[in-house]
């Protein structure tokens, strides 16, 4: 790791709210897409000529299709309950990370331009025309949000922030001002199936390679099946699973449960990616495109389960939306949905987390496990956020904390929580989510990781704590990235299924 | 009948029909237009009752926002809960008879007005000495706290300094409900009051009020976590289907 070129904040015991430090974040911003990007998934190749124009018309068509927008728009009363909320003010001072300032570049602008109050009186009511300078603080802070939903808790109304941030990156994307990582890799899930570019054969490659390493490593062929017609269940993961570390021990892990359990199960080439970047920029369109690849796939394979791997907004996108967006899931009653519904297995959970279904697995009493095998980690767990606040596991709310938390106490004996308000529905993100994880913003993702590196310390101090599981892709790699810059071991974050992986017992060596 | 009568009688009738008007607007916006997705914040009820019992705690007992800072809760719930009895307490002007139960909260309205008022002091304090707030306050939210303060102050003078001639406040506005104008007693204060409390039912339906109606209509909180068993479709999006 380079020496950074900006301070690490230092751990404190306590949290304390920082004082303000207006725009010391403002020079942080992602790359512009290039034209060829913004092009390839349909979006105007720079930022057009009448941006301001057309700007107010996406306002408008946005807020004649999310009610979501038009409520939170008009209902905050600036009561400054949400301010002390967000990681990104917590790690950075900066005023315009509180949430409700966040929403107010977009709130100030509708004002204007939408409302009574903001054409008459802008100055009473704080309404802005949409200027050069307004367009440069909607770039930078609504990339300076990983859309989090932290705020959303707090607020009275509910009020989430994250809805403002994609409706205001739709705009700037409608106009041409798109941030180059979200949409290149929706250019190449579009292209090719998954976030990373990997084509089939690729993919094929490695996970023979990781057949090998397992029976090297167990002596038990373990498959990694890639495209199989009928096989009962279809795995959708998220494309770091596939090489990147330590993503792909979970992986791993998936693999001997199906193992174990004797369940058939197969990846796809066509679907080999669980992440939705079109969640990120507020487009349903293409959210629902990236969707419906995992839609295509399982009508070809004829699955009659789909599961979903480790990966937070993956799953908001799976539980949340997939059966609005392609009609995986249950009470459909349109020729659409119907399609894929009849063809699914209902006695099941359509689409199915890994976790729910190891830790149905492990009730019925189908795993077995040698806990002892993880005797050398002091386990601790990360909600993620897409999780834990924009979605459930199991059959009563909250099971989306004692379902990945009930796996690692089956497979491991050492387990200590974070303290009291830094998890479940108050976790604190991991800094690198909703489209920021590119290395030109490692300054404000390293400094919105400090609330939970201050988390992390105290079970570290406390309880000896050496490894953090999570269920998220985008976290495992936050943190590989983020932990040694708070001189912490970057291999102390891994997933749930490494654990698994680590201690189930395949029997039929 | 006095130029003020005539005047007062005016204001409250175009107040009437702004405020009414204004909220119907809002409320049949807001309900037409679409959620296109599930966007509960969870853990979230799975059921509609559910939902109805996290709204009534959001409505009521602020649920959240005690979660989030126990000061601006505090505040919040003195000021809003002491508006409400207040409010009751003012429909002895608009009912004949009085309704038996706006009887019984008389005397507790009647501290209420203090309470109001204290609650609406603290939260105003914070948004000198509380420097985040200090910097997203704006003119329009310290002009709202000096309305309604200057609702709650002036309608205290008239209780406990400068009395009126309620029933006659009482003949005018039962007369404004009949069509059959009453003259309104000639006296400072009351003139104070009625004009600021008509500026608030013309706001009301075009500021930061509308979160009194938008509560009800917030995605995160009204929405039932069910998205597995139940297939959520919004209309512009179910077109996108048939294109499939
Ligand atoms: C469904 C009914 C209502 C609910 C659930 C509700 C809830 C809330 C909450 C939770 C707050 C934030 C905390 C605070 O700053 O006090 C708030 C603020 C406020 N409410 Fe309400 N309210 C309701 C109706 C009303 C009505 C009818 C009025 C006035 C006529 C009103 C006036 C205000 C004002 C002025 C503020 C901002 C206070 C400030 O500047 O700090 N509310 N409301
Ligand atoms: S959604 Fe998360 S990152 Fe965005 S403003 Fe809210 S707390 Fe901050
Ligand atoms: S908590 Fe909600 S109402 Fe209060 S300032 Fe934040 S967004 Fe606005």
């Amino acid at each position: 790791m380079a020496a950074p070129e900006f301070d690490v904040p230092e751990l404190k015991e306590f949290r304390t709210i920082p004082r303000l430090a207006p725009d010391v974040m403002a020079h942080s911003k992602p790359h512009v897409a290039s034209e060829k990007i913004n092009e390839a998934i349909g979006f105007p190749g720079e930022l057009v000529e009448n941006w301001q124009e057309k700007a107010i018309e996406k306002m408008g068509d946005l807020l004649g299709k999310y009610r979501s927008l038009k409520v939170y728009l008009d209902s905050c009363v600036h009561c400054g309950a949400c301010t002390d909320k967000c990681h990104y003010f917590l790690g950075t001072g900066d005023p315009k990370n509180m949430p409700v300032a966040r929403q107010d570049l977009l709130r100030n602008v509708y004002r204007r331009y939408f409302t009574p109050a903001g054409k008459l009186f802008p100055k009473l009511v704080g309404a802005k025309d949409l200027t050069r300078d307004v367009l440069d603080d909607w770039y930078r802070y609504f990339n300076q949000c990983s859309e989090c939903r932290r705020c959303s808790v707090f607020c009275p109304y509910g009020i989430d922030t994250a809805e403002i941030t994609m409706a205001g990156r739709a705009i700037m994307d409608s106009i041409g001002l798109g941030q180059k990582y979200s949409n290149e890799i929706l250019g190449k899930v579009n292209r090719i199936g998954n976030n990373l570019g990997l084509p089939g054969p690729a993919l094929e490659d490695t996970l023979l390679g990781l057949e090998e390493d397992v029976k090297e490593d167990t002596g038990v062929d373990v498959k990694f099946p890639l495209d199989v017609k009928g096989a009962e269940v279809l795995l959708i993961t998220p494309s770091a699973d596939f090489f990147a570390e330590p993503h792909i021990d979970s992986l791993i892990g998936y693999a001997k449960v199906f193992h174990a359990a004797g369940i058939s199960w197969t990846l796809s080439s066509k679907a080999s990616e669980a992440g939705n970047f079109g969640l990120f920029n507020g487009s349903y369109e293409m959210m629902r495109k990236v969707a419906l690849r995992i839609r295509e796939a399982a009508l070809e394979l004829g699955s009659k389960r789909i599961v979903v791997g480790e990966c937070g907004h993956a799953w908001r996108v799976a539980y949340s939306y997939w059966n609005t967006l392609t009609g995986v899931g249950a009470g459909g009653d349109d020729p659409f949905a119907r399609q894929l519904q009849s063809q699914l297995d209902q006695r099941y959970k359509q689409p199915m987390h890994i976790c729910e279904f190891t830790w149905d697995l492990i009730q019925r009493d189908v795993l077995k496990f040698d806990k002892e095998a993880n005797d050398h980690r002091i386990v601790t767990f990360h909600d993620s956020c897409n999780v834990a606040r924009a979605s459930r596991m199991g059959d009563t709310p909250g099971g989306q904390f004692e379902i990945p938390r009930n796996i690692i106490k089956t497979v491991a004996n050492k387990y200590f929580e974070m303290p009291h308000g830094t998890t479940h529905e108050q976790t604190f993100c991991c800094g690198g989510g909703g489209g920021v994880l590119t290395d030109e913003l490692t300054e404000i993702r390293v400094k919105g990781a400090l609330p939970r590196m201050e988390a992390l310390n105290h079970v570290v101090q406390a309880n000896g704590v050496n490894f953090m599981a999570t269920i998220c892709a985008i976290c495992k790699a936050q943190f590989t990235k983020v932990l040694p810059y708070y001189k912490f071991n970057r291999g102390m974050v891994g997933g749930v299924h490494q654990l698994v992986s680590t201690a189930i017992q395949l029997g039929d060596k | 009948m006095t130029a003020a009568t005539i005047f007062f009688a005016v204001l409250f009738y175009a107040a009437t029909v702004i405020l009414v008007a204004g909220l119907a607007y809002k409320i049949v916006d807001y309900a037409r237009t679409p959620a296109p997705l599930k966007i509960p914040t969870t853990p979230a009820p799975t059921t509609n009752g559910g939902v109805a019992l996290r709204m009534l705690r959001e409505v009521a007992l602020f649920e959240s926002l005690f979660k989030s800072n126990l000061w601006i809760w505090v505040f919040a719930i003195l000021f809003h809960g002491a508006l409400l009895l207040v409010l009751m307490r003012h429909l002895r002007y608009f009912t004949e008879p009085v309704w038996f139960w706006v009887g019984w909260v008389q005397p507790f309205g009647l501290y209420a007005g203090f309470a109001m008022v204290a609650g609406l002091l603290g939260l105003w304090a914070r948004r000198f000495l509380v420097e985040r707030i200090r910097y997203i306050s704006t003119p329009s939210d310290h002009l709202m706290l000096a309305l309604l303060a200057g609702i709650g102050g002036s309608g205290l003078a008239m209780k406990f300094l400068m009395h009126t001639d309620i029933v006659a406040v009482k003949a005018f506005f039962l007369g404004l409900m009949r069509f059959d104008i009453q003259p309104l007693p000639s006296h400072p204060g009351l003139y104070i009051h009625l004009t600021l409390v008509a500026l608030l039912m013309i706001v009301f339906p075009m500021s930061k009020l509308l979160h009194a109606p938008g509560v009800f209509f917030s995605p995160t909180r009204n929405q039932a976590d069910n998205p597995r068993e139940k297939r959520h479709l919004a209309p512009w999006a179910a077109e996108l289907d048939a294109k499939n």
